[in-house]
């Protein structure tokens, strides 16, 4: 008797009981956090993995995974899908992920807009790219391809980015708009790229929101930065995952939720991994911010 | 500032800029304030370099102690430019970063330090290896009684085992660094043969008795139980298989028995 097969069976087995993700206040799932997660149970809508974490065959982490998927809605978030490669989609990672997707059947599976391999390398960073016609024709065909083989509508998530490229012809919300109306999928809102984003371009992030297709946030995601500047001396933020959220980003959030009402929310602490307890703790800042939203639509 | 209107020479500049640091900064980078477009291309330069250095830091802990943190990052970064990953599953990187250490000359002054990285991606392996159920003590003990059979049997492995066969105390240097041993007491010119193994949740890494090296590695390369304690009795006179047998059932690392007549014609 094989014990990855024994584990497969549950959850490929027994039908979904979740649709897409609640609209409440889920956090990133963390190795470190496994044991805590099982004996505490928290009061959390879901868990979001990053999908390159748990594409090995067996061990730790799909036993947690499988154990804690039991209890609670998935979201399945890529990093290395590199949708924005000119060099296309590498079909052995993507049929990694779909039998990934089939054995913990998750309520969403989202990627983002960036690149990270080129000429076989994997750069472990989500690079930026150009916002241009011939990049957009680009990104539609590589987000088709991958809704085709995984069977399923993707979310895709604005990015963090620190440069910009003077080719580009349209805006970032105009790019994104196109490639969600073009493809189909949704949008994950990182309402902290946005503030990074804006901050380091000069630009006024409630405007970028305005101009983005609201409608269609079917997550959001939180974290923190860190900050620095540039050459010239001009605040640079970076996208660092570090930290508790800012306030100017919990500002946008309460921005965004007034327009878009209640949406399933992550809070995302990757590096300078904190106490679970502190994590639950944000997340219920995020649950308070939603229930205001809640009651303001009622 | 000249802009490139083909992306495709922009993706190419800007991938190459991040593996190699003298690279100059892509054409077709701009800043709103018209600043250093350079230092903010630095971000992703050190973004890629750093959370690489740390994913082969996360996998060889000991390696990185045995030469300090200083020089592991130096060594790591050669390795980096030399050899970035092909797959964004980082779990399955670093399988060239042992035979790279053996050759990189600012190392050479401990010449076991590559059989410890080869250990440590043993360990990474074991874990995320798939799962099975060792052979029971039982059905164990039921094959051990079919003795005209016995020689002719294949051992099946457990999909996690993996063996070390060192000139060098890997084990011992290993344990000493896990805290379990004194590492003044470790001669590390002391031949040593380890197996690593996850028979269930925790990853074993486990010294073998003279002999019992080369007897698994004759059953991990499929021959029977005969042919292997020969190999090993060849190799090393005092041999103990029953021992040995007796260490494969205690450990886990046996997942079936194959009998020739079992096999289908």
């Amino acid at each position: 008797m094989n014990l990855s097969s024994l584990a497969e069976a549950n959850p490929a087995g027994v039908p979904p009981p979740f649709r897409c993700l609640p609209t409440r206040v889920g956090v990133g799932l963390k190795p470190e956090h496994y044991a805590a997660v099982l004996a505490t149970r928290p009061r959390l809508a879901f868990f979001e993995i990053h999908a390159e974490n748990y594409l090995g065959a067996g061990g730790p982490p799909h036993r947690y995974l499988s154990r804690i998927r039991e209890d609670y809605p998935l979201s399945v978030h890529g990093v290395g899908l590199s949708i924005g490669s000119e060099e296309g989609i590498d079909e052995v990672h993507l049929d990694r992920l779909a039998s990934l997707l089939r054995r913990y059947q998750p309520e969403s599976f989202s990627e983002h807009l960036a690149w990270s391999t080129h000429g076989g390398a994997f750069f472990n960073d989500l690079l930026p790219l150009p916002y241009t016609q011939e990049t957009l024709d680009r990104v539609c065909a590589h987000i088709d391809l991958i809704q085709d083989r995984l069977q399923r509508r993707m979310l895709l998530e604005n990015p963090s980015t620190y440069v910009e490229f003077a080719q580009s012809s349209l805006s970032e919300p105009e790019f994104i708009s196109a490639v969600l109306k073009r493809t189909g999928c949704g949008l994950l809102l990182d309402v902290n790229n946005a503030f990074v984003s804006c901050t380091n371009h000069h630009r006024d992030p409630h405007a970028y929101l305005d101009t983005l297709p609201l409608s269609q946030v079917e997550e959001i995601h939180l974290a923190g930065f860190f900050e620095d500047s540039d050459a010239a001396g001009a605040p640079l933020l970076i996208d660092a995952h570090g930290s508790a959220v800012a306030p100017a980003v919990w500002e946008l959030y309460a921005y965004v939720l007034a327009r878009t009402g209640p949406v399933a929310t992550l809070i995302e602490w990757d590096n300078d991994i904190p106490a679970f307890g502190r994590l639950v703790e944000e997340a219920g800042r995020a649950e308070t911010c939603l229930l205001a939203a809640a009651e303001a639509v009622a | 500032m000249s802009i490139r209107a083909d992306w495709k020479c922009c993706e190419t500049e800007f991938a190459s800029a991040l593996i190699d640091a003298d690279s100059p900064c892509p054409a077709g980078l701009v800043a709103w304030n018209g600043s250093d477009p350079g230092k903010r291309f630095a971000i992703y330069l050190n973004n890629v370099v750093s959370s690489l250095i740390d994913a082969l830091a996360d996998t060889f802990p000991v390696t990185r102690e045995l030469v300090g943190n200083e020089f592991f990052r130096a060594m790591a970064r050669v390795f980096i430019v030399k050899f970035p990953p092909r797959s964004p599953v980082l779990a399955e990187y670093g399988d060239g970063f042992p035979a790279f250490v053996e050759d990189f000359q600012p190392a050479r002054g401990i010449p076991y330090l590559a059989d410890v990285a080869r250990l440590e991606k043993l360990y990474l392996n074991a874990y995320h290896a798939a799962d099975a159920l060792p052979l029971d003590d039982s059905a164990f003990q039921a094959a051990l009684a079919r003795a005209d059979a016995l020689p002719s049997a294949r051992i099946r492995l457990h999909p996690s085992a993996g063996i070390l066969r060192s000139s060098h105390a890997v084990f011992s240097l290993w344990a000493a660094h896990q805290g379990a041993l004194d590492l003044g007491s470790v001669d590390p010119y002391q031949a040593e043969d380890v197996l690593v193994v996850r028979p269930q949740w925790e990853v074993l890494v486990l010294p073998l008795r003279p002999g019992a090296g080369r007897f698994i590695e004759s059953l991990y390369s499929g021959l029977p139980l005969g042919e292997s304690n020969l190999a090993a009795i060849k190799e090393q006179p005092e041999f103990d298989l029953v021992a040995t047998l007796a260490d494969i059932i205690r450990t886990g690392v046996a997942v079936d028995f194959d009998f020739d007549e079992e096999i289908p014609a």
